[in-house]
């Protein structure tokens, strides 16, 4: 027991690959039914947040996007993604809803697995802590007006806020810039594929593929 | 007697001084690092954030700054310099190579620097804890393989055959360190998306106390522990059943910071339920060394590194304790995602491993620098003012946590736990001050106690000279 090839055997690699088998690899094999999505298929076309930015900010959206179609829109999600990770958003703001305390009724649907099978949860934001509220149902909750300010002054809009104010997503004129109308989009794109889910009995839409592949 | 005769009394020392005060002092370093890091998030939280129009000192970059430093610059800094200390003493054979120490020493130290740079440039990559830039995570593998081969030499050339309970965990959370880090920082990254990517984070985040920062505590007060009461520890059994139940139990726990998750619920269930289990390892390990300490009591209050390593003991078993309430999904309904996990993280990291590694500077710095402390009355108020400042830290970030918690089960606005937690953090900046002043007096009390010897110090510490040896 108190051998050295014991130690780096039994302990160091044995109950390393045990717990791997058990809490890694048996979790995964049952997820790995679920088949994992581009980004092409969950954001297939622009969304209206997209499409209003485009309208209110013209001149900066044509700089830094050109025409408001799918390419552009998919583009920003992932430039959006990458802000989202590199300010640490995901520090203070979870991406799933639990099935207890109260959460459905607060944000909407308990997060399903399905929902996280793809690129743009590559490493997944499911987050631990929620300084601010949970965002992965944020999709309805507020307008592209107030998202803008929102980032711009998080004070503006909510007194008691603590979230710090973005100015780096906004042009010398105080418009989003290619930053600020990416995350606008993002976090107004977060949980729009729920649009048609029953709000009662949470399952995965037409839109996420369910555990058998069908659709 | 000279110098060079008290330094080298053999053709090469068992233990490179210079190279263990070099990984202690860098460790503060980067303990200031955090300690303001901390400090510069809980202000924000209290709309008083000295810099918000400054992009790369941004809260959300600042705050993993003050992770990851903790991390990797505070906790592996200075276990890395305890290491250089007691394997030599423990095994009676020195590292395989100086030269290799100080290469590693300052790459190390260029590592964990470029990574706050990255992390304050915004290329943080998405894995708590691991927020190292992508670019900058083979390097960390390299350079922690580099480590473990120089400290693990002495371990394969050791003149006993037998090997101490230090020495199990040391061996032991060196293969877990690779094994951890490569799994954390490069497989939900490129490879499992999703709930099984957080399963992977999971497992990291929590591998990376259990499997790295506890063994190499253990490691410590295995050895600091006997070393200073003279005397053996009290059951040899218990601690083999403590090092083998860690060994088993521990990797099993990590999905437990996702319950209530999409990840597969038996998953979830077998993570609550190992967590509970290691209540058992964690009470042979308590008693274990409260026995050994029995007759010894009044050392708590004469002998200061004692008293760092029995008050580090204490909160571990007060963290432990509360993990197995904490665990169950009773408990996790309220207090997940809320301030009472952050407190939790505190007097883990804090309370006990910061803990610990402060009473070994208190125990190595006097012999590395070949001076008895400037003042005795310093090192007094430097625990106290850290004790009970962590102690506020934990009490305002559990209260504050139980209250966010119910808040938003009741369904208030959320902006009413914002504002109902606003005393606690107040109550938190301030425990921040009081932790952060009480450093300095140790900063202060070890820069006198070196300066007492400065001529020695020059001639036998420089890293020349090191290198000459």
């Amino acid at each position: 027991m108190e051998r050295f090839t014991t130690i780096i055997g039994a302990a160091g690699i044995g109950c390393f690959l045990l717990a791997w088998a058990l809490e890694g690899w048996l979790p995964l094999h049952h997820l790995n039914k679920i088949p994992v999505q581009t980004l092409e298929q969950i954001a297939p076309r622009p969304s209206a947040a997209f499409l209003d930015l485009n309208r209110r900010y013209p001149e900066a959206f044509a700089k830094h996007y050109g025409e408001p179609n799918a390419e552009a829109f998919r583009e920003a999600l992932k430039l959006a993604r990458d802000t989202y990770i590199a300010e640490g958003c995901w520090h203070c703001h979870s991406q799933f809803v639990r099935p207890v305390s109260n959460e459905d009724i607060r944000f909407g649907p308990v997060a399903a697995a399905a929902e996280y099978q793809n690129e743009m949860q590559l490493p997944q934001l499911l987050g631990t802590r929620r300084v601010g509220p949970d965002l992965s149902r944020e999709w309805n909750k507020h307008s592209v007006d107030w998202h803008v300010a929102h980032f711009y002054d998080p004070v503006s809009v909510v007194p008691t806020s603590v979230m710090p104010s973005y100015g780096w997503f906004f042009d010398d004129k105080d418009r989003p810039n290619k930053s600020g109308i990416a995350i606008v989009s993002y976090v107004m794109w977060l949980g729009s594929w729920t649009e048609d889910w029953d709000l009662g009995n949470a399952r995965p839409s037409a839109s996420v593929p369910r555990k058998d592949g069908a659709s | 007697m000279t110098a060079q005769g008290l330094t080298q009394p053999h053709a090469q020392p068992l233990v490179n001084r210079a190279l263990v005060r070099a990984h202690l002092v860098a460790g503060l370093v980067f303990y200031v690092v955090v300690l303001f890091a901390g400090l510069l998030y809980g202000l924000q939280l209290q709309q008083l954030y000295p810099f918000p129009d400054v992009e790369f000192l941004s809260p959300g970059r600042v705050r993993m700054v003050h992770t990851n430093a903790a991390a990797f610059g505070f906790l592996v800094n200075c276990f890395t310099a305890a290491l250089y200390w007691v394997i030599p003493r423990l095994c009676g054979v020195p590292v395989l190579s100086n030269r290799l120490g100080w290469v590693v020493f300052f790459a190390w130290q260029a590592i964990v620097l470029s990574a706050a740079v990255g992390i304050l440039m915004g290329h943080a990559q998405a894995v708590e804890w691991g927020e190292t830039p992508v670019w900058i995570d083979p390097v960390v593998l390299i350079g922690a393989a580099l480590l473990i081969v120089n400290v693990a030499w002495p371990i394969f050339k050791r003149r006993d055959r037998d090997l101490y309970v230090t020495l199990w965990y040391y061996s032991a959370g060196f293969v877990w360190l690779a094994l951890v880090y490569f799994m954390g920082n490069f497989l939900p990254q490129y490879w499992i998306p999703g709930a099984g990517g957080a399963a992977v984070v999971g497992l990291y985040i929590h591998d990376l106390v259990g499997l790295f920062v506890t063994p190499m505590g253990w490691g410590l007060m295995y050895y600091f522990v006997p070393v200073i009461l003279k005397k053996p520890i009290w059951s040899h059994t218990l601690s083999l059943i403590g090092f083998w139940g860690l060994a088993f139990f521990y990797p099993l726990q990590g999905i437990h910071h996702f319950l209530f998750s999409p990840i597969p619920m038996y998953a979830q269930y077998g993570a609550v339920v190992s967590t509970i289990a290691i209540e058992i390892v964690v009470f042979t390990v308590i008693v274990n060394f409260f026995m050994t300490l029995r007759g010894d009591g009044d050392m708590i209050r004469t002998d200061m590194p004692i008293r760092w390593f029995y008050t580090g003991m204490v909160l571990y078993f007060t963290t432990c304790f509360q993990c197995a309430f904490q665990v169950t999904l009773t408990f996790q309904r309220i207090i997940h995602f809320s301030d009472w996990v952050v407190g939790h993280a505190h007097l883990v990291m804090y309370g006990v491993f910061g803990f610990w590694l402060l009473g070994t500077v208190d125990y190595l710095w006097p012999r590395l620098v070949r001076a008895g402390w400037y003042s005795n009355a310093l090192r007094g108020w430097h625990y106290w003012m850290t004790t009970l400042g962590l102690t506020l830290m934990f009490l305002s970030l559990t209260a504050a946590g139980l209250v966010q918690g119910y808040l938003w089960s009741s369904l208030a606005p959320w902006e009413q736990s914002i504002i109902s937690s606003v005393p606690f953090w107040t109550a938190r900046t301030v425990a921040g001050v009081v932790i952060i002043s009480g450093q300095f007096l140790l900063f202060y009390n070890m820069w006198m106690t070196a300066r007492s010897n400065l001529p020695e110090l020059e001639e036998a510490g420089s890293v020349a000279g090191a290198l000459r040896a």
